[in-house]
């Protein structure tokens, strides 16, 4: 089986969507191909965050550990989908526990080399953090409305 | 007014129908004078009505006067319709007993007493029409309101005194006399006389004024009736424009009015008790201590109650501005999808009763000149 | 669809007095919720249509509207999935085998699921939600070649809150049915999506020009699920969704459930988006 190339992993997934051929390439740049069995971490709170996951084939858990409660799960992000958003912004500290579902194939963009190619080109910047945005106003607004509880009798 | 034939009697022939209707059977219920109001009570003979008294309405105050005649009929309305016989504030609507193996008889409501509604005023003839449709109409009827219904004879009066409240013109109800009377009288009295017209409206009206003193109707009196009607018509005391009010209120759920009237609303629901078209009830289930007999009681509620509408578990309308919205927005605009008429007959008692003078011609008045500006 | 009920005979002579049923079945679906099996103690029952609903009474204490539940093929008992939430309805559920209930209905519209044929349906419940919405995915999946594609999306407070859960098992494992399942929150065992139902309506496969909806749930995610629904290209007279509100009477005649000028126990309690999502979207009406 061949190993296809990054710039085409990425091409495929739906955060990369309709961005510039030289863009793909320029952040392909950051990444590599890693692969998780089922039960794996893909990171653990309080470790440094420096990873971006575009999530190929699989389902991950985000997931906290409340004591007396055990992990307590309160998102799936899966394939098509992304993960990690941590790095983003100092501290730099994953929030929660990602954890894989069965077994995960995703691209790792690295953190640092990220933040430094958007600093560089701040057109490439801004087009990612739309993207960015888009998806965390979209977990936020599910967030929400998960905290009113609605199934409260 | 739809009438099949039209008499003149006097005080003596009155004194007859009621003694009339006594020996048909029926109870009759005309107004009376009773704790500084004039109420709906049991009428033996024409002395227990309030002769020569009138009532003086505005915003939050009613109070009786002295007229300078004798009139029996020269008041507006009192703060009691007709609605309480014919939709009770309490009545069972079942009982039931275990017996055996967990089954359970169960016996229904008591009997129905004929009732002779004497001097129901055109807005009054008018709700007993509106709450008609709500309980015996196109949806499912309450077979107690029809069986009460059937059993009262309308004996309606022409409103010749409106009161300071009033807007039974702007509504469509009066002061003339609509459809659904047995007999109607129209009181003619000045300083020469004082009769009635009278007209007969169905069979059962027919048959009771058969023996009856009276005289034909002449053009003089068709005349002094009429201007009876012309006279109350132009002394309303409110207005209420009805041109596309279902629209208007529906375009308006968030005006700010509706703020306005909640910094003055009680929600005490007078409003909805006076009414003689409010329908909401309850229905509330008991038993006795050992479980053994369970009755179903129905009982005025009213929507200003903080727990009239519920979803889930949780009260829909917390809010006295929604309340307040809820009530007047049915009142006038629902009522009409739900059954094709306006539910407010313009008496004003809602004016009158209201504790703090809350004025629902004012209230729309006030959002129509907003929507205009 | 949104045809007011035609109610039996002997309902219109006596509509507030309830008949005879015995508790025949009973079985406890999750911590509060307890589906029973009721049978007429004297007479035939009377048939109800997926999204109608009964005002069952716990003797001298009280009645509540309890949507159907059962499969309307089905002859038998009358099934009805009851949520303990307050005095009625935890006397209801506290209810076994062999008690005596009383019983009125079939009250309000159906779901219409005649009127459905040949369109794709895109079935959404979340929580007890799910229950009106059994007997219309009975119907389909008994009656599966008439409609186009077919997807259930059901939402929960959690695992624990599933509601049927061993039926949710032998519906998704049918090839031309698509079921996903989601949770508001979950704990470790669980490795199912995460999340709230309207997330799942994305990923689901339909013809928005035609695809039907039958949305059932706690009314802000009616809410949020028919507007989903609507920006994702369905006409809003194509989704369907039963509402609630407290009722004392179901005949339209005591005022409470009131919604505009809608009487939910006899307009409803099902409609359609366009008819009421106005009104869902005001605060308070």
């Amino acid at each position: 089986m061949g190993i296809e190339p990054l710039e085409v992993l990425l091409r495929d997934h739906p955060f990369f969507r309709d961005l510039d051929e030289s863009d793909i390439q320029f952040i392909a740049g950051c990444g590599r191909n890693v692969v998780f069995e089922p039960g794996a971490y893909l990171f653990r709170e309080g470790e440094e965050a420096d990873q971006l996951f575009i999530l190929r084939h699989g389902r991950v858990a985000l997931e906290i550990m409340v004591p007396g409660r055990g992990p307590v799960v309160i998102d799936t992000p899966e394939e098509g989908e992304v993960i990690g958003f941590s790095w983003l912004f100092a501290p730099y500290r994953w929030r929660f526990d990602g954890r894989t579902l069965e077994k995960v194939r995703a691209v790792a963009l690295d953190g640092v080399c990220l933040r430094g190619k958007c600093e560089d080109d701040p057109k490439l910047g801004y087009e990612l953090m739309k993207r960015f945005a888009s998806i965390l106003v979209r977990r936020l607004q599910s967030a929400r409305l998960r905290v009113i509880d609605m199934y409260r009798p | 007014m739809v009438s099949r034939s039209r008499v003149v009697i006097d005080r003596g022939g009155l004194q007859a129908l009621i003694a009339a209707l006594r020996s048909a059977g029926y109870r009759v219920i005309g107004p009376t004078l009773r704790a500084g109001a004039i109420v709906p009570g049991e009428v033996a003979a024409i002395d227990d009505l309030p002769a020569g008294w009138t009532d003086e309405q505005q915003g939050g105050q009613y109070r009786l006067r002295r007229r300078d005649d004798d009139a029996l009929f020269g008041y507006a309305a009192g703060p009691q319709s007709w609605k309480q016989f014919l939709f009770p504030p309490r009545s069972l609507l079942w009982r039931a007993s275990r017996i055996d193996h967990g089954e359970v008889a169960t016996e229904a409501g008591g009997p129905v007493d004929a009732l002779a509604f004497l001097g129901v005023k055109s807005c009054e003839l008018a709700a007993i029409r509106v709450q008609d449709r709500v309980f015996a109409g196109d949806g499912v009827a309450d077979p107690g309101y029809r069986a009460r219904r059937e059993k009262v004879l309308i004996v309606a009066v022409t409103c010749g005194s409106p009161g300071g409240t009033c807007f039974c013109a702007s509504m469509g109800t009066g002061p003339a006399v609509g459809p659904g009377f047995d007999l109607a009288l129209t009181e003619l009295i000045d300083g020469n006389r004082h009769e009635f017209s009278l007209d007969v409206g169905t069979d059962r009206g027919e048959e009771i004024i058969g023996s009856i003193p009276s005289r034909p109707i002449e053009p003089e009196d068709e005349a002094a009736a009429h201007r009876v009607v012309e006279g109350a018509t132009a002394s309303m005391g409110r207005t209420l424009e009805v041109g596309g009010i279902k629209e208007l209120l529906y375009r308006n759920y968030r005006h700010p009015r509706w703020d306005d009237v909640a910094g003055r609303c009680l929600a005490c629901g007078n409003c909805t008790l006076v009414c003689p078209t409010c329908f909401c009830h309850a229905v509330e289930d008991a038993s006795d201590l050992a479980g053994q007999t369970a009755e179903r009681w129905r009982s005025w509620d009213s929507c200003f109650s903080l727990d009239f509408a519920r979803v889930g578990t949780g009260r829909v309308r917390t809010s006295t501005r929604s309340r307040y919205r809820q009530w007047l927005t049915h009142k006038l605009a629902t009522w009409i999808d739900q059954f094709g008429t306006s539910g407010c007959v313009g008496c004003g008692r809602c004016i009158t009763w209201c504790p703090v003078g809350i004025d629902i011609t004012e209230e729309v008045r006030s959002i129509r000149r907003t929507e205009e500006a | 669809m949104t045809v007011p009920a035609e109610l039996p005979e002997a309902l219109l002579s006596e509509p507030m007095v309830p008949r005879q049923y015995r508790v025949v079945s009973r079985r406890r679906e999750t911590h509060d919720v307890v589906t029973l099996g009721l049978e007429p103690l004297h007479g035939p029952g009377s048939p109800v249509r997926p999204g109608q609903f009964n005002m069952i009474y716990a003797f001298g204490i009280g009645e509540v509207p309890v949507s159907a539940s059962g499969d309307p093929a089905a002859a038998g008992p009358i099934v009805h999935s009851i949520r303990a939430a307050g005095l009625v309805t935890r006397a209801l559920c506290d209810s076994h085998p062999g008690t005596v209930v009383g019983l009125r209905g079939p009250f309000g519209t159906d779901w219409g699921v005649d009127t459905a044929v040949g369109h794709d349906l895109v079935i959404v419940g979340g929580g007890i939600g799910l229950a009106p919405l059994r007997p219309v995915i009975y119907s389909v999946l008994a009656n599966r070649e008439r409609y186009g594609r077919v997807s259930v999306l059901i939402g929960a407070r959690s695992p624990a809150d599933l509601l049927y859960t061993s039926e949710l098992q032998s519906w998704r494992s049918r090839f031309d049915v698509d079921v996903r399942v989601t949770v508001d929150v979950a704990g470790g065992t669980w490795r199912g999506p995460v999340g709230i139902v309207t997330e799942l309506i994305p990923r689901a496969l339909f013809d928005p020009a035609s695809a039907i909806a039958f949305v059932c749930g706690p009314e802000i995610m009616i809410r949020f699920a028919a507007r989903s629904l609507v920006d994702h290209g369905l006409d809003p007279a194509n989704i369907r969704v039963s509402l609630e509100r407290n009722m004392k009477c179901a005949i339209g005649l005591c005022g409470h459930c009131q919604l505009g000028s809608e009487f939910v126990c006899r307009d409803g309690p099902v409609f359609t988006y366009a008819r009421v999502g106005r009104l869902l979207a005001i605060q308070e009406v």
